[in-house]
């Protein structure tokens, strides 16, 4: 809720007036059953046709007034909501990007597009409805009562009694769905989820002849969901007749006090009429009622999950104060890594060293840790024991944006982004110029590409789709070259590129005199970098030139030897 | 199609005609009461004409009379209600069945035509907005009629001036909706155009945050968000605000039917006859109420054409053309494995040719390698195998008989699959590994598993081989890969296909996995995709495609003798 409150309070004025003029516009439909009172009894009674017409003539001008009171409540409700859900949006959005690479493992990006679309939208709605109505239904039934109080006070005890009566029914009903709305929600993704995965996994269905296992546990769910539905719907259709019921009981009786009243000489008989006018207003106020109950409870709760990654932190510029000291380029010093939550050690006492200009090759088998080495170097992740350090500084220490403009990565998943092969290169350096641009593009042998796409400013689909993989590859390569990095990492980054632009680009980056460090899977990849680290579920399995590793290490004679033909 | 449409619906409303005649006759029951009511508390007014003029004895029957209406009303709504949830939450169901078993027999032509989200989306969304805007509105619909008929008819029994009043003014608040709905269906237009762009902005950037963060690009991605968040925000507040003027134009213009009504009835009872004062304060009762039916109507319509649009995308789902159908055919039984192809024909569109003339053998017990540059066509001739798509012309064989003439599942059964994109279901280890004989045992399954180099890792998940597996849980591609060997380890068919299905292992695991592939593979037909030379060597029979053709055939030694295409493919591999 501070969340949301905070991002209201730009709009506090427009919050405040659109319920205000709601109190306005609901102060002059309560005044309508007195109008309607003094007809009957001053009009009808005194037979007073002028007096008729006028006060008809006045219902109409209340009619008007109450017109323009709503739409100005209806702007200035609209108004706060839609620049709340903006205000929240904005936050969300800037919130997501400073989280750190932990963080987001954590919450999986469909969840963070959840949050930034739907629920902010449901936010909205929950806001403006708010404003517009959850005010306007008390003002609604407690003006009537207070109005009742103003005719007759004894007959306004009715009210006192059926008020909290209506409200106990209403509050019980919606708090036995409530719940009960989860749990169809549970079954309806359980549906959602079967549907979803039977296209996507169709072959693998159908090659284990699975359909009809499938539909039964489809049919199932079904079940599953129409029986909540029903349960959930029983209880819910309970609100409008009991609601009914209520209020029309009440009206017997208040004919009953208003007869004896009347009798009395106590009360007359349009004041009578205007007591059932307030009954009246109560029912059709409380139907309304019932329906926003679920659209704000429903808001609510999208809230208190955008409150939770509101709530997170962000990733922290530096973790430790800055020390000075001289080192080689880069250097583990007895670095061990766990993933939050993930219980074992994905790294484990990993040290070794490179120094300026050389290549670091890193192999490993599937799981042994090769990437999250690397990720430790622009501290996506910090290290859990001893230090990463760059230059002799460690990592930790080192402002993230300085870091990572020293720190180029090279993802193993290619992406690029909407927009233009130009754009796109921007994102290692946004003042790079054409030239270096160019020159990017030819060190990553991808001359081709952007030839193929018609220049620099060639479109790129959304995530490149409308590329290759291998020349997705290289562009993301050349965008990382733009940067002019000190130390580059290429993550796997080149098994798209068959053995002859592989070779190529090895060979132009060595002119770049930049450390690399270069994770693959191909032995034949890294067999010429200045140092080989070879890595065996989490631990270092041996350090070396490849010479040096085919004498010494096991491990990597393994891997060589299955790749490589074997009588090398 | 729009009577298709209607037809449909009918259809599957049918085996719920009983409901729906009860929904109908209680909806009658329950307007009949709820209108008794205000006319009755009219009648009971006039009983209660001043000091000392109240007719009591005529006051309790009056009360008697409203107890009993509240009472049938108020059950008949209940009733309906219940009624009425029935048909829309079983034809829900029913309709999503039918849509469901659709997709389970869809030529995967179809299927792999469209993107898995829209076919969902209308199984899912579509059946909803179809169950609650066509047939929840229903009842809306028909209520809202029936109470706007019983208030004409009530007030022109009582006095037909003042039911002209109603009849006139009241319809204006339709007017007013129309207009502003059609005013600001631009305006919504408008805005779900913006939030499109930047869900789609969203999508991207959120998707790839580490990418993002990597290259520092926030600050460049919030300025782009703010303008498309500005943007957004003026449009929303347009459509937001007008749409939400209807409400108090038609609260208006039930004000000034009131008013007249007031103005209209009063002057009725002075002028004397028949008109009393309860007439007139039933009337004002249901012409306030009178605009609400209105109100609901409006919407309800609005509801309709997209629930109709929602109903026809579904009926077109399940009226699309199933596979042809397997009856008539034998079932394959349990084969020897040898397969052949010959001069088969296949494309995927008219307009592009991709396999022309394709044929070979494959004995029994062979192992067969695929080989060749991406769009070759390795990936279609599986497709071929498994008959997930049925060849243009010529034929393929298993042991003889035609793949046309067997049932699929028979066919299916006969070969282990393992593809390049692992599917694994969101259930636990154990049922994913059993998926092919779910009355394999634990010793079977653990062996499979252990064959599989995966037994290890499943043992360290958080609950071994009980963990849900969730889309995105836990496991690596890799880890991944080896559960879907493990899987039709565990099935052991004659026939084997593996698409590229050692590229997210490591070659070091690969080893093991070969190794275990090996045990396997032993006296079965197997057809291996790779990219990596060097895992099918030792093949009995390599096929070169390219473009769609054979261009050469023979063993790993043999076709580098040829020196020719395949010779180049692989010393490309050791190039320096």
């Amino acid at each position: 809720m501070k969340h949301l409150l905070d991002c209201l309070k730009t709009y506090w004025k427009e919050a405040a007036l659109s319920p205000l003029f709601k109190l306005f516009e609901v102060g002059l439909e309560l005044l309508v059953p007195l109008v309607v009172a003094a007809i009957i009894d001053v009009g009808i009674g005194g037979g007073d046709s002028g007096y008729i017409v006028r006060a008809g003539l006045l219902l109409v001008a209340f009619g008007a007034l109450g017109l323009v009171f709503a739409l100005t409540a209806q702007y200035f409700a609209a108004k706060a909501a839609v620049g709340t859900a903006a205000e929240l949006r904005s936050r969300l959005f800037r919130k997501l990007q400073s989280l750190s690479f932990s963080a987001i493992d954590g919450i999986g990006t469909a969840q963070m597009i959840t949050r930034m679309t739907s629920d902010v939208n449901q936010v909205q709605t929950g806001v403006n409805m708010a404003l517009r109505l959850f005010l306007r239904s008390p003002f609604v039934v407690f003006g009537a009562m207070a109005m009742a109080f103003v005719i007759d006070v004894k007959a306004a005890l009715v009210f006192v009694a059926v008020i909290p009566l209506l409200a106990v029914v209403i509050y019980t009903v919606m708090g036995v769905c409530v719940p009960l709305y989860q749990k169809v929600q549970g079954n309806l993704d359980k549906v959602y989820l079967s549907t979803r995965e039977n296209l996507s996994g169709v072959r693998v269905i159908r090659a284990f002849s699975l359909e009809e296992s499938e539909q039964r546990e489809f049919g199932a769910r079904c079940g599953a969901l129409t029986k909540s539905q029903k349960t959930v719907g029983r209880i819910a259709a309970l609100t409008s007749p009991l609601t009914f019921v209520l209020i029309n009981v009440a009206v017997i009786v208040l004919l009953y006090v208003g007869a004896i009243r009347v009798d009395g000489g106590y009360l007359e008989q349009g004041q009578v009429v205007a007591l059932y006018g307030y009954l009246a207003q109560i029912l059709i106020e409380l139907v309304k009622l019932a329906n926003l109950i679920v659209t704000v409870t429903k808001a609510a709760s999208c809230q208190k999950r955008i409150g939770r990654v509101l709530d997170m932190e962000g990733e922290p510029e530096v973790l430790l104060p800055a020390e000075e000291e001289e080192g080689p380029a880069v250097e583990f010093r007895d670095v061990s890594f766990a993933y939050e939550g993930g219980g074992a050690n994905a790294l484990t006492g990993i040290s070794f060293s490179a120094e300026r200009g050389e290549t670091v090759g890193i192999v490993g088998g599937t799981g042994s840790g090769k990437s999250t080495l690397v990720s430790l170097l622009p501290r996506f992740y910090a290290a859990t024991e001893g230090s990463v350090r760059i230059g002799g500084k460690d990592v930790k220490a080192i402002p993230a944006d300085d870091l990572r403009k020293t720190v180029a990565v090279v993802p193993q998943k290619a992406v690029l982004f909407k927009g233009t092969i130009r754009s796109n290169l921007l994102w290692g350096n946004g003042e790079a110029a054409e030239e270096e641009l160019l020159r990017a593009v030819s060190l990553a042998q991808a001359e081709d590409v952007v030839a193929a796409k018609g220049g620099l400013d060639g479109e790129i689909a959304q995530e490149g789709r409308n590329l290759s993989g291998g020349q997705r590859q290289r562009l993301t390569i050349a965008r990382a070259l733009v940067r002019r990095p000190g130390i580059l990492i290429l993550d796997d980054s080149m098994s798209a590129l068959d053995y002859a632009t592989d070779r190529n680009l090895r060979n132009a980056l060595k002119t770049l005199g930049c450390t690399v460090f270069l994770v693959s899977q191909r032995a034949a990849s890294v067999s010429h970098a200045d140092k080989i680290v070879v890595l065996d579920e989490g631990r270092l399995a041996g350090v070396g030139t490849h010479e040096e590793l085919l004498e010494r290490c096991e491990v990597y004679r393994e891997i060589y030897r299955s790749q490589v033909r074997r009588d090398v | 199609m729009r009577s298709s449409t209607l037809r449909g619906i009918l259809r599957y409303l049918r085996p719920y005609s009983f409901f729906l005649v009860c929904t109908v006759l209680l909806a009658l029951v329950n307007v009949a009461g709820s209108l008794a009511v205000p006319y009755l508390a009219g009648r009971g007014v006039d009983c209660i004409l001043g000091r000392g003029e109240v007719d009591y004895p005529a006051l309790y029957r009056i009360f008697c009379a409203i107890a009993v209406c509240i009472a049938v009303s108020a059950a008949a709504q209940w009733l309906m209600s219940l009624s009425n949830n029935r048909i829309a939450y079983h034809v829900l169901a029913d309709i999503r069945t039918d849509a469901f078993r659709k997709i389970e027999v869809l030529p995967l032509k179809y299927l792999d035509a469209r993107a898995f989200g829209e076919t969902a989306s209308t199984v899912i969304t579509d059946a909803e907005q179809f169950s609650e805007g066509l047939l929840l509105g229903f009842t809306q619909l028909f209520t809202g009629a029936a109470t706007i008929l019983g208030v004409l008819v009530i007030l022109f029994v009582m006095r037909w001036e003042i039911a002209l009043v109603v009849l006139f003014v009241t319809p204006l608040s339709l007017f007013a909706a129309k207009f502003i709905s059609s005013r600001t269906y631009r305006m919504f237009r408008e805005q779900s155009d913006v939030r499109a762009e930047q869900t789609a902005f969203i999508d991207e950037m959120v998707g790839n945050l580490k990418v993002v963060k990597a290259f520092c690009h926030e600050r460049e991605n919030e300025e782009t968000f703010d303008e498309i968040n500005a943007r957004l925000k003026r449009c929303s507040l347009k459509a937001v605000f007008f749409s939400s003027t209807t409400n108090p134009a038609t609260r208006f213009v039930n004000a000034v039917a009131y008013a007249l009504v007031a103005l209209s009835g009063a002057l009725l009872v002075l002028t004397g006859g028949a008109f009393t004062v309860g007439n007139l304060s039933s009337a004002l009762s249901y012409a306030s109420q009178y605009s609400k039916p209105f109100n609901e109507i409006t919407e309800v319509i609005a509801e309709f054409q997209n629930a109709l649009a929602c109903a026809a995308r579904l009926f077109a789902l399940i009226g699309e053309e199933s596979e042809p159908s397997d009856g008539g055919n034998v079932p394959l039984g349990k084969v020897r494995g040898e397969v052949e192809l010959s001069h088969v024909d296949f494309s995927y569109t008219p307009e592009k040719k991709l396999i022309e003339d394709l044929s070979f053998k494959a004995p029994a017990g062979k192992r067969i390698a695929i080989v060749g540059p991406t769009g070759c066509g390795k990936t279609t001739l599986i497709n071929l195998l498994m008959r997930f798509y049925d060849v243009n012309g010529g034929s393929v064989t298993v042991d003889g008989k035609d793949v046309r003439a067997v049932t699929r599942r028979s066919l299916r059964e006969n070969y282990g699959m393992v593809l390049q994109e692992t599917w694994l279901k969101t259930a636990t280890v154990r049922e994913n590994l059993c998926m092919g004989r779910p009355s394999a045992s634990e010793e079977e399954m653990i062996a499979a598993a252990k064959a599989a180099h995966a037994h290890h890792f499943i043992m360290r998940l958080p609950k071994g081989y009980d963990t849900v597996l969730g889309d995105e849980g836990a496991l690596s591609q890799g880890q991944k890969q080896l559960l879907c060997i493990a899987r039709v380890m565990l099935l052991r068919p004659p026939m084997l296909i593996l698409d590229e299905a050692t590229s997210n292992i490591d070659t070091r695991t690969e080893l093991k996995v070969q190794d275990a592939f090996a045990k396997l593979m032993e006296g079965r037909t197997c057809f291996i995709v790779a990219h990596r030379l060097s895992t099918i060597e030792n093949a009995d029979l390599i096929l070169v495609m390219k473009e769609g053709a054979i261009i050469e055939q023979g063993t790993h030694s043999d076709l580098l003798a040829r020196r020719g295409f395949y010779y180049e493919l692989y010393n490309a591999q050791f190039a320096e």
